[in-house]
């Protein structure tokens, strides 16, 4: 059929065979799945998946194509794609080019026709692990080296490979001023924000606290990002001193900075959350909500002081934290993404929540 | 919450007799309530005219009445039993009529019995087009505009404002029984007249077509605390204007892109919420324009209905039987989920296949019947394939419906352009055939679309077939090698089976069946688990496919 042979081989000597598409060549990162039947466009331009190939357990994917407006940032980050099947058209009213031609396009090597249903099942009981694509080198030994050697993500900073370098400002609201730490931040916090009034400031992921604080902030948004949250202790250092000074909503990544800021340790999960049907109980209203998350780490609620910090939303298939809230200060955090896009728009409460917040402070402050 | 403890017994409706629109999907559903309510100690009595069913077993009720399913029936029953409560959410079109019109005599009233499941206002709501209507601007949700009629004066007056073609829906019908679309004045006064007289309350919905737009459902539970959850989206093949009961469907969605689908979600968490179906599964179905992305919402059934068994089948998601639990007090997140143990109800199937579900038909036994599809159901039957592509589905489901067919076959002869013109575009049990015809006569994949009004996505998959066929009848030439594995492996990914295969290489199907086995290319099964193995399932429920992982050998995954 003259389509060029892809493989992806993984650290533990798992080896698939499929073909081409997207770009060509060779790339590394941690293999994870993903279970979300919509939204491969938001997923693979989300900045969290820095470090990582990711495999779609939905075995069609491409269908409706690429267009310009649902990307969560300027590019895709993941560092592979693999699927069972591309669709080779697209077909959707705002389609304008297919997925395979928008991977080539942006140099990303996606592999399909591999069983992928199998490669989840083996990523849950083995754990997420290292791995590479190749369309070139297809010798199983040398990839499966070349997987064991690649650096994986355990205590990497990925977060300044994907952070702004320059503070910019986005929307031209201007009832608050919200500073927005970006280690990696997806377009929709960031239009959830403007669209109830928020002037956002997407500040570097370096920034120091004085540097915030002199922007006068109403309210502070610690973003999600990729990788290991130990990666990036600058970051942990500068929300510590932000505490007690501003209201802090932490979504993801931002919401395990925020939970090392507290005193909190985070572990790595077997095989992380990736998709758009994960159920989370508000603790406080009985309400669950079902979320879309993007994880590989999580918080440990026993290693928080439940005397400072309350356990507001728990993971109902796993019993995992997902949300926690300062019990004197202005401060919360959720593991999911209240953001969604992609997935369900259950939680965009949590934005409201986060203005209230700062409309409360400001009353106080008079 | 808990179960609830202020009830006792509980009168469930069956859905009578099998006919077109209401088979034995309601049968299933019933069964599994049944079974759930007596297992949760409750008394359960049980009314249906068809002793021909799994649910009249006479383990399956405490007490079990085989009469008619009329009110003044099922008023004697209540008069003689006293149930606590009704369920009618279970037994299709025919049960949910009845509680309705036991409500309207006061019975329920009289005898203190309460619906469970969906209250009957919330039925009323549902089902009369013009509180539905109302119901859904409410909530700022768009719908086709529309007008009802009591009479055919009224009618002819919506008529002049709207013009044709439009379509006509009976209020309170099975089915769309009595239903069509008009596209000129004759069909109009024909349709209009056939569907007042059908109507149980005489009326009609006379609507803006929106034929040519894309169809989809989704299956929607919600529980006494208002946790809303999707079970699963389908898309029709067929564009709106076929009966989604004849259409081929596929679960779930393919065609929408993440924005869209969760537009369309947010609609019907809405839509079930202000409706106020308080427990229990419901169907919603939603037209989408193909050219601006424009969605209105078609319809509710606050009930379990045809599509919820197929939804159940696809996902592995039991939704009678859920239903059955909420409607006694349960809530989403204190049920678990009976395939993974671990997690709970409460969670949106994910699935990692494709599935279709064909409708058959019996025209040759009604040969004066009208074998053009419309709005009114004909087909009187179904099957439902699983593939991991959308191609594998669509040829195991043409054979699983026995009626000759070894997959995506050819025509018997050729049809001349005009015919198949013809055949494109007006919709007909036969229709995917000429599809596949007008690909091989070499037409355009872009024409095809616009006369079927068949989005691209399907149509290409059907295209991807033909190439494919293309390809292997080249190794039938005298003389030629015998045709590479891969290529035999990707045909079975494609769904052909070996009787399509032999036929296209010139050979038996006991040779292809030895040739595949000689080259290992043998079928594989996977496991139906509601996660996409996130998690691990207990329940053996397989399907076949041709991939390199094999889960049967497995224990216990």
């Amino acid at each position: 059929m003259g389509r060029q042979e892809a493989k992806i081989a993984l650290e533990d000597g798992t080896v698939l065979r499929g073909l081409s598409f997207g770009a060509t060549g060779e790339t590394c990162g941690e293999a994870v799945f993903n279970t979300s039947m919509t939204g491969y466009q938001e997923i693979l331009t989300d900045p969290s998946y820095k470090g990582q190939i990711v495999a779609m357990t939905y075995p069609l994917i491409g269908n409706y194509g690429v267009n310009s407006e649902d990307v969560e940032s300027s590019r895709p980050f993941v560092e592979g794609f693999a699927v069972k099947e591309c669709s080779q058209i697209a077909s959707n009213w705002r389609a304008e080019k297919t997925l395979g031609a928008y991977l080539k396009e942006n140099g990303i090597i996606g592999i399909e026709g591999i069983d992928t249903r199998a490669l989840t099942k083996h990523l849950r009981v083995a754990g997420v692990m290292k791995a590479v694509i190749s369309t070139e080198d297809t010798d199983a030994r040398s990839l499966i080296r070349k997987a064991r050697e690649s650096p994986g993500l355990v205590g990497r900073d990925l977060v300044k490979e994907v952070a702004c370098q320059k503070q910019y400002v986005w929307g031209d609201e201007d009832r608050y001023t919200v500073v927005v730490i970006d280690c990696g931040v997806k377009y929709n916090i960031l239009r959830s924000l403007a669209s109830r009034g928020c002037r956002v400031i997407v500040a570097p992921a370096e920034t120091g606290p004085e540097e915030i604080l002199e922007m006068k902030p109403d309210g502070v948004l610690l973003s999600n990002g990729p990788g290991d949250p130990a990666g990036v202790p600058y970051v942990v250092e500068t929300v510590r001193a932000l505490l007690d000074k501003v209201p802090i909503f932490g979504i993801c990544l931002g919401h395990q900075m925020l939970g090392l800021a507290l005193g909190g340790k985070t572990y790595k999960l077997k095989f992380g959350h990736r998709g758009a049907n994960h159920p989370v109980k508000d603790i406080r209203t009985g309400k669950i909500c079902i979320t879309v998350q993007n994880h590989g780490f999580c918080v440990n609620a026993d290693t928080l002081d439940s005397r400072e910090v309350e356990v507001t939303h728990i993971n109902l298939n796993d019993q995992t934290l997902e949300g926690i809230r300062h019990r004197r200060l202005p401060i919360f955090s959720v593991q999911f993404h209240p953001e969604a896009s992609p997935g369900p728009h259950d939680a965009v409460y949590l934005f409201d929540e986060f203005i209230a917040m700062l409309e409360e402070r400001r009353a106080k402050k008079g | 919450m808990p179960r609830r403890d202020d009830i006792e017994k509980i009168l469930i409706i069956g859905a009578g007799p099998i006919i077109i629109g209401q088979a034995c999907e309601f049968d299933y559903s019933g069964t599994q309530a049944c079974k759930v309510l007596r297992q949760e100690g409750f008394e359960v009595i049980l009314v249906n005219s068809n002793p021909a069913t799994i649910m009249t077993d006479t383990v399956m009720a405490d007490r079990t009445y085989v009469e008619p399913i009329t009110p003044e029936v099922v008023e004697r029953i209540i008069e003689r039993e006293k149930p606590d409560a009704l369920l009618p959410t279970l037994g299709g079109q025919t049960a949910l009529n009845t509680a309705v019109a036991l409500a309207d005599r006061g019975v329920l009233e009289k005898h203190g019995v309460e619906a469970i499941g969906a209250k009957i206002e919330a039925i009323r709501k549902a089902e009369n087009r013009r509180l539905f209507k109302d119901a859904m601007l409410n909530i700022g949700l768009e719908v086709p505009r529309s007008a009802e009629a009591a009479d055919m004066h009224e009618a002819r007056d919506i008529l002049r404002e709207s013009g044709l073609p439009v379509v006509i829906r009976p209020a309170f019908t099975l089915g769309g029984t009595g239903g069509g679309i008009a596209y000129n004045i004759e069909e109009f006064e024909r349709i209009a007249l056939r569907g007042l007289e059908l109507s149980m309350i005489h009326q009609i919905l006379i609507e803006e077509s929106v034929i040519g737009w894309k169809e989809f459902e989704l299956e929607v539970m919600r529980d006494l605390k208002d946790n809303v959850v999707v079970i699963c989206s389908i898309e029709n093949f067929d564009a709106m204007g076929v009966h989604t009961g004849d259409s081929i469907t596929v679960a779930p969605a393919q065609t929408l892109s993440d924005k869209e689908y969760q537009r369309m979600r947010d609609a019907a968490i809405a839509c079930i919420r202000e409706i106020g179906v308080e427990t229990g599964g419901s169907n919603i179905q939603f037209a989408v324009n193909p050219n601006d992305g424009q969605m209105v919402i078609i319809e509710m059934n606050p009930r379990v209905s045809r599509s919820s068994a197929l939804a159940s089948k696809a996902t592995g998601f039991p939704i009678a039987k859920i239903a059955a639990k909420l409607a006694v007090g349960y809530t989403l997140d204190e049920i678990p989920n009976d395939i993974t143990k671990e997690t709970p109800a409460c969670f949106e199937p994910t699935i990692d296949y494709c599935v279709v579900k064909i409708p058959r038909f019996a025209f040759g036994k009604f040969p004066e019947a009208d074998a053009t599809l419309t709005t009114s159901m004909k087909s009187v039957g179904e099957a439902m394939a699983i593939g991991r592509t959308f191609k594998e589905a669509l040829q195991k489901g043409l054979r699983s419906l026995e009626v000759g067919r070894a997959g995506l076959d050819d025509l018997k002869k050729d049809v001349p352009l005009e015919i198949l013109s013809e055949r494109l575009r007006t919709p007909n049990t036969e229709r995917v055939f000429y599809i596949k015809h007008a690909f091989q006569k070499g037409m355009g994949i872009g024409e095809i679309c616009e006369l079927t009004g068949i989005d691209l996505w399907f149509l290409h998959n059907i295209k991807q077939i033909v190439a494919l066929e293309r390809e292997i009848a080249k190794y039938r030439e005298p003389g030629s090698e015998t045709i590479p594995t891969e290529l035999l492996m990707r045909a079975k990914e494609f769904g052909f089976s070996d009787i399509q295969l032999a036929k296209l290489l010139g050979k038996d199907q006991v040779s292809i069946s030895k040739l595949r086995h000689e080259r290992a290319v043998i079928p594989t099964y996977k496991l139906v688990d509601t996660c996409a193995a996130e998690f691990e399932a207990f329940t053996p429920y397989f399907y076949s496919t041709y991939e390199t992982g094999i889960e049967i050998l497995e224990r216990g995954t």
